[in-house]
């Protein structure tokens, strides 16, 4: 289980990475990021990239902001960097509350948020978070710089709209309204593995009702999305049980389950028929 | 087989002077090219944790880095716990508490749990576990790590 | 939460019985443990494994000036064949290449040999085999049904063997019964999953001709016998070393057919040449277990007493037979062993072994019995349910309580404690303060369940046991050499190969008290077949039991030639004379001379005995036990989640009786250990096929060993039985913690699942199944 030969290329600069991946992408070239998703599939020689470019070293990709609208993550920001809340918005608080749902205490050291994007596995938590907050995806090429809405950003399991030879540079997450609730709740059958299904919901109450509802759903299907039948179930209702439960209920009937050894369909409509309920409980604890 | 990387590790702060492939993970480069067989490989994909070494303050997996990632970092393997015949309180505490049978993943779970208790000395016991959850044993049953890492910290903190 | 009873020996007794720190340890902790893989080769070997489960090689196409082995190349090579003269038994042989057919995933077809493993799997990488498909048998029903495709020439229908067993009189007890209950029970298949993966490392030695393997095995010297016997060489040019061994739990007992061709490639190059296995090879290719279907029976009278058993077991053994213990290793101690704790006398039984296209089965900790443990308390359950008594009063009827009792399969049971064991238990959990926590839990919609489980675990069987299964090889008893060097230092030379259990500190304890050196003074040598004499090593809970006697034996020895020495130097007589702290003492006086001293004068001056005493201080002893029986009550809690099939344990709590316990540091060690195993098994670990044969499950992501998170505080109660067949009054407690957890899990999630009218007999008991029963029963009108 040693990865395949590769020729690792380590530029400092955003430009200079830009170029060589322009080079390399057609010659099978990747990103390497923290790589605690890509160093296994190259130990097990699922993948086998002839180049490597790796940006741990580039200048500049580290940072994280918030300009009062919308957080900033760039490419090189860890996944342990969330550990507590990075801003005052209650974005922060929902960051630091599903990082900690991320693999393990070592993997959290390395890998990176716009890493974990760009890998796109279904179960991954920062996709589910980037999908229901609608982030903004900045990919950036030699050609220029292109935002991907995270709606049309996943292509299914582990492929995303991302050319060849763009980096996803950063991720732009919007704040949420100082008064938004947030809810998360995943179900595996260990600590630290991959979700069997995941549902992170924010939403606002007027008047004691529920208005911008966002529900999202991952590990359930082969991308992460909202899901607006059950977005619908709760906008204009009142924060509770029946509420909750009509939304995990339409969530349940809205996805294509993924399947696989240890979900079926039916199993995995279950899941997600709780999980979006209990994320939603969360979001009154 | 690709061209080889000159490099050097700094491990336990002392430096090897190696030459690589920019495959060789981190993990096979301080067994193999530093000669320091401590640090243990279980899985090469990351989940068992038997590999993993403190770099630059963080414990990570070692067979999710590359060599050539660690030139320049400091990287603190099971051989560097001890201060010469004084064993580190980790050390001491997972003898007295018998908190290893074969230790074959030992190293792994030294490093693991020196590496976040020197980054958070005061963590709570329920996320103690939740760390210690990130590496697999398969003789101890995990109850005497927990004793272990618990008594160690106490010490630790002193 | 560890309650001993003290130790009951006598005046000498004062390292037996106390938790002194590991004597293995300070190595360990400082990571200058030596294992197989630290060591450098010149050559490094990658196998080529079948992507294919069943068909025949049409074609190996290696690349130009590669080194590739394959089966044309090792014509000489016997095939691996182990041997039961009973039970109908086929012989089938295991090419150590696939030659010709290929009948499991991952079975080797090649092996590359280059300077690097990253070189060596790159060239694998291109090798390019051309199979034929057959179709392949993954399941066991499937393989023994008419008409299925034979897998071997030699075992027609694909039975590899069938034990069968009935008592006169079974139709007439049976006939006469007030009731019959019944289990289907499925056990899915697991690894074992040492953290340390197989690792083999063969060096030529130019000036000798010999080869050096070290190899990460529980029985270096029937390695020994067994890779020589394979290439056909005198055992002496073979030196096996297991060194430092990163856990094994049965996985690590059975010959490799790797570990025979890195030796062969190390003669043929004369060089060293090292193999590591990695992980996912572990998890298809090492050896697999525990996949069984029993259906089992159990006739009782109106008072819910067990009158009669009748099993049916079918045991999936893979594609070929593991050796030593042959395919019989699990169907055939499900058989024996079936009756477990309690009194039946009247039994019939068929067990057969099925061979498939998946990867063989060996030995795993525990073997059958926690199958068997699980099928036959699932059933104690059903049947309290049917005659609406508790399921702790069915068992107080019906464990055997007068001892030595001899079992339906004729096991002769020494003194346990299976009824006293389940009362401390009972207790220690407080039934009715958790039946009323119960009822006030599934008020408000949550689920909680109790679970027991009552086992005997047979331990510390000597050569007897293995013979009455007809093996070729009967790896019973255990030698120990202990030497008083003349520095006054012990050396002890043991056959068993511990990896992780502590007997370099346990028996250490037990010749201390003996000779009264402290165990600091005490080095147990194993693992080397150059150093250690022959033994069958570390497998079956029989380490402490038999190499403990031997130990004990050769000790005495050593104990009275000293006695003799000092009773010379000192002018007393022998029975005068006190051992302790490293001095010969005369009894009430100050005349006392130093073991070190002695030992000086043993070898160095031995003109002063007068022929009265032979020279040296160096002596021999050998334990083939009958075997005991230990014992334990396992009781699981557990919480439900119903809308997502999810367990968790809330509390786990093991009575355990081992006999005397030597080291209760340790002996807790072991059953906290066991138990997670057990927790795996019961929930969480499974080896997936899909109908190709193909595993699905060859990562530890989806292959799951439990890990902190899973597993609650385990409460461990001991009694102390001692054991009158065996001389140091241990039993071996090894697997013991493994057995129970699958039965008082499932035990307690399907109590816990009581109020939704369904039940579950499979395990690990996924959420993914649960939710399954749970879903149907929602949805039945």
């Amino acid at each position: 289980m040693k990865p395949a030969p590769f020729v690792r290329h380590v530029p400092r600069s955003l430009d200079e990475a830009l170029k060589i991946l322009a080079d390399v992408a057609g010659d099978d070239g990747r990103i390497l990021a923290g790589g605690q998703s890509l160093v296994p599939i190259m130990a097990f020689r699922l993948a086998k990239p002839a180049h490597l470019v790796d940006i741990n070293e580039v200048e500049g990709l580290d940072k994280i902001a918030d300009d009062g609208k919308a957080l900033t993550i760039g490419a090189r920001v860890r996944h342990a960097a969330f550990h507590k809340p990075v801003t005052g918005n209650p974005l922060g608080a929902l960051l630091a509350y599903v990082a900690r749902h991320i693999a393990h205490y070592p993997i959290r050291m390395r890998g990176t948020f716009c890493g974990s994007l760009a890998h796109a596995d279904p179960s991954s938590e920062w996709c589910l978070t980037a999908a229901t907050l609608d982030a903004v995806m900045v990919a950036k090429s030699i050609n220029g710089t292109r935002e991907i809405k995270a709606a049309e950003f996943f292509d299914g399991i582990m492929s995303t709209h991302l050319k060849e030879d763009e980096l996803l540079a950063e991720v732009r997450l919007p704040l949420l309204p100082a008064d938004a609730r947030f809810g998360f709740y995943e179900f595996s059958r260990r600590a630290g593995d991959f979700a069997m299904s995941a549902s992170l919901v924010t939403y606002r109450l007027d008047g004691g009702k529920i208005v911008d509802a966002r529900v999202g759903l991952g590990g359930a299907e082969a991308s992460p999305r909202r899901i607006p039948e059950a977005e619908a179930e709760l906008n204009g209702k009142a924060a509770g049980d029946a509420a909750f439960r009509a939304a995990g209920e339409a969530a349940s009937r809205a996805i294509e389950p993924l399947v696989d050894h240890q979900t079926d369909a039916d199993y995995r409509r279950d899941l997600v028929r709780v999980v979006v309920r209990r994320a939603l409980e969360h979001s009154l604890t | 087989m690709s061209e080889k990387t000159a490099l050097t590790l700094t491990i336990n702060g002392k430096d090897h002077a190696i030459s690589v492939e920019p495959r060789r993970t981190l993990a096979d480069a301080i067994r193999e090219d530093c000669g320091q067989t401590g640090t243990h490989i279980g899985c090469e994909h990351g989940v068992c944790g038997a590999c993993t070494v403190i770099v630059d303050d963080a414990p990570v997996r070692s067979c999710l880095m590359f060599a050539v990632q660690a030139e320049g970092k400091k990287i603190r393997t099971v051989e560097g716990l001890a201060d010469g015949d004084t064993l580190h309180p980790m050390q001491q505490a997972f003898m007295d508490n018998h908190g290893l049978q074969c230790g074959f993943c030992t190293p792994g779970f030294l490093m693991l749990a020196v590496g976040v208790l020197e980054r958070e000395p005061d963590i709570s016991d329920e996320d103690l576990i939740d760390v210690l959850s990130s590496n697999l044993c398969r003789c101890t049953g995990y109850q005497n790590i927990i004793k272990s890492v618990r008594a160690a910290a106490q010490e630790m903190r002193k | 939460m560890t309650a001993h009873t003290k130790g009951s020996g006598g005046d000498g007794m004062k390292w037996v019985g106390r938790s002194i720190r590991r004597l293995e340890d300070p190595a360990l902790v400082r990571g200058k443990g030596r294992f197989t893989a630290d060591l450098p080769a010149a050559h490094w070997v990658r196998f080529v494994r079948s992507p294919n489960a069943a068909g025949t090689i049409k074609g190996i196409t290696a690349p130009d000036d590669a080194m590739v082995i394959t089966a044309a190349d090792i014509k000489g090579v016997k095939k691996i064949t182990p041997m039961l003269h009973k039970f109908s038994y086929r012989p089938v042989g295991q090419p150590i290449l696939a030659d010709g057919e290929v009948r499991f995933v991952g079975e080797a077809i090649a092996a590359v040999v280059a300077a690097s493993e990253e070189e060596a799997e790159d060239i694998a990488d291109l090798v390019e085999i051309e199979i034929e498909d057959a179709l392949p048998l993954v399941d066991s029903r499937a393989a023994v049904a008419d008409g299925a495709r034979q897998i071997h020439a030699e075992a027609p229908g694909n039975v590899i063997l069938k034990g069968e067993v009935k008592t006169p009189g079974f139709d007439e007890v049976w006939a006469g019964a007030a009731k019959i209950v019944k289990i289907d029970a499925r056990s899915n298949r697991q690894n074992a999953t040492p953290m340390e993966a197989r690792a083999a490392h063969a060096a030529y030695d130019s000036i000798t001709g010999r080869i050096t393997l070290h190899c990460t095995t529980q029985m270096p010297h029937l390695m020994r016998t067994a890779i020589a016997d394979c290439l056909g060489m005198p055992e002496s040019d073979l030196r096996v070393v297991a060194p430092d061994v990163g856990g094994g739990f049965g996985q690590k007992m059975s010959l490799c057919a790797e570990y025979v061709l890195v030796t062969w490639l190390a003669r043929h190059l004369k060089s060293s040449v090292g193999w590591t296995e990695d992980r996912r090879e572990n998890l298809i290719a090492s050896f697999h277990s525990r996949d069984q279907y029993i259906a089992l029976e159990g006739a009782f009278d109106k008072d819910a007493k067990l009158l009669a058993l009748r099993a049916d077991v079918l045991s999936n053994v893979g594609a070929y037979s593991c050796f030593p213990t042959t395919s019989g290793v699990e169907p055939l101690m499900a058989m024996a062993e079936m009756p477990g704790p309690y009194d039946v006398q009247q039994y019939q039984c068929v067990a057969r072994g099925a061979l498939t296209n998946t990867c063989t089965m060996a030995a795993y900790r525990g073997v059958s019995r926690p199958v068997i443990t699980f099928t036959l308390e699932r059933l104690m359950d059903k049947a309290a349910k049917a005659f609406a008594i508790d399921c702790i009063d069915i068992r107080r009827r019906n464990l055997i309580t007068t001892f030595p009792y001899k079992s339906a399969t004729g096991l002769e049971y020494d003194e346990a404690s299976y009824r006293q064991t389940m009362e401390m238990a009972v207790e220690a959990i407080n039934v009715p303060a958790f039946r009323a926590r119960q009822q006030l839990a599934r008020e408000k919609g949550e689920y909680l369940g109790i679970g027991f489980a009552t086992f005997s675990e047979r331990t510390g069987y000597g050569s007897p046991a293995f013979a009455a299964r007809g093996m070729a090889i009967t790896p019973g008893w255990e030698t120990v050499h202990v030497t008083v060097d003349p520095s006054g230092f012990v050396e002890a030379r043991i056959g068993s190969s511990p990896h992780g259990q502590g007997l370099r500190t346990t028996l250490a304890q037990i010749i201390a008290d003996e000779i009264g050196v402290p165990p600091g003074m005490i080095k147990v040598v194993h693992g080397d077949t150059d150093t250690a004499p022959y033994g069958w090593g570390t497998f079956a809970s029989r380490s402490l039991v038999i190499s403990g006697g031997a130990t004990l034996i050769a000790s005495r020895k050593i104990r009275a030639k000293l006695l003799k020495i000092a009773g010379h130097m000192l002018e007393a007589a022998e029975t005068d004379i006190v051992l302790a702290d490293g001095k010969a003492k005369v009894a009430g006086t100050d005349r006392e001379v130093s073991i070190a001293a002695m030992a000086r004068e043993a070898y160095t001056q031995t003109h002063r005995f007068k022929g009265e005493i032979e020279p040296g201080l160096s002596e021999s002893g050998t334990y083939d036990p009958p075997g005991t029986f230990s014992n334990a009550c396992h009781v699981a809690i557990v919480r439900l989640d119903p809308e997502t099939g999810h367990v968790r344990i809330e509390r786990y709590l093991v009575a355990e009786d081992a006999g005397r316990i030597i080291n209760p540091m340790i002996a807790d060690g072991q059953v906290h250990g066991g138990v997670v195993q057990g927790i795996g098994n019961a929930l969480l670990e499974e080896i997936v096929y899909d109908d190709s044969g193909a595993i699905l499950t060859a990562n530890l992501a989806d292959y799951m060993p439990p890990t902190a998170h899973e597993v609650p505080p385990i409460e461990l109660h001991h009694m102390e039985t001692p054991s009158t067949q065996s001389i140091t009054k241990a039993k071996g407690l090894g697997e013991g913690g493994t057995i129970g957890p699958p039965a008082a899990i499932v035990n307690a999630i399907n109590d816990a699942l009581t109020p939704f009218n369904v039940e579950i007999d499979t395990i690990p008991a996924t959420p993914q199944r649960i939710r399954a029963l749970l879903r149907n029963a929602e949805r039945a009108p």
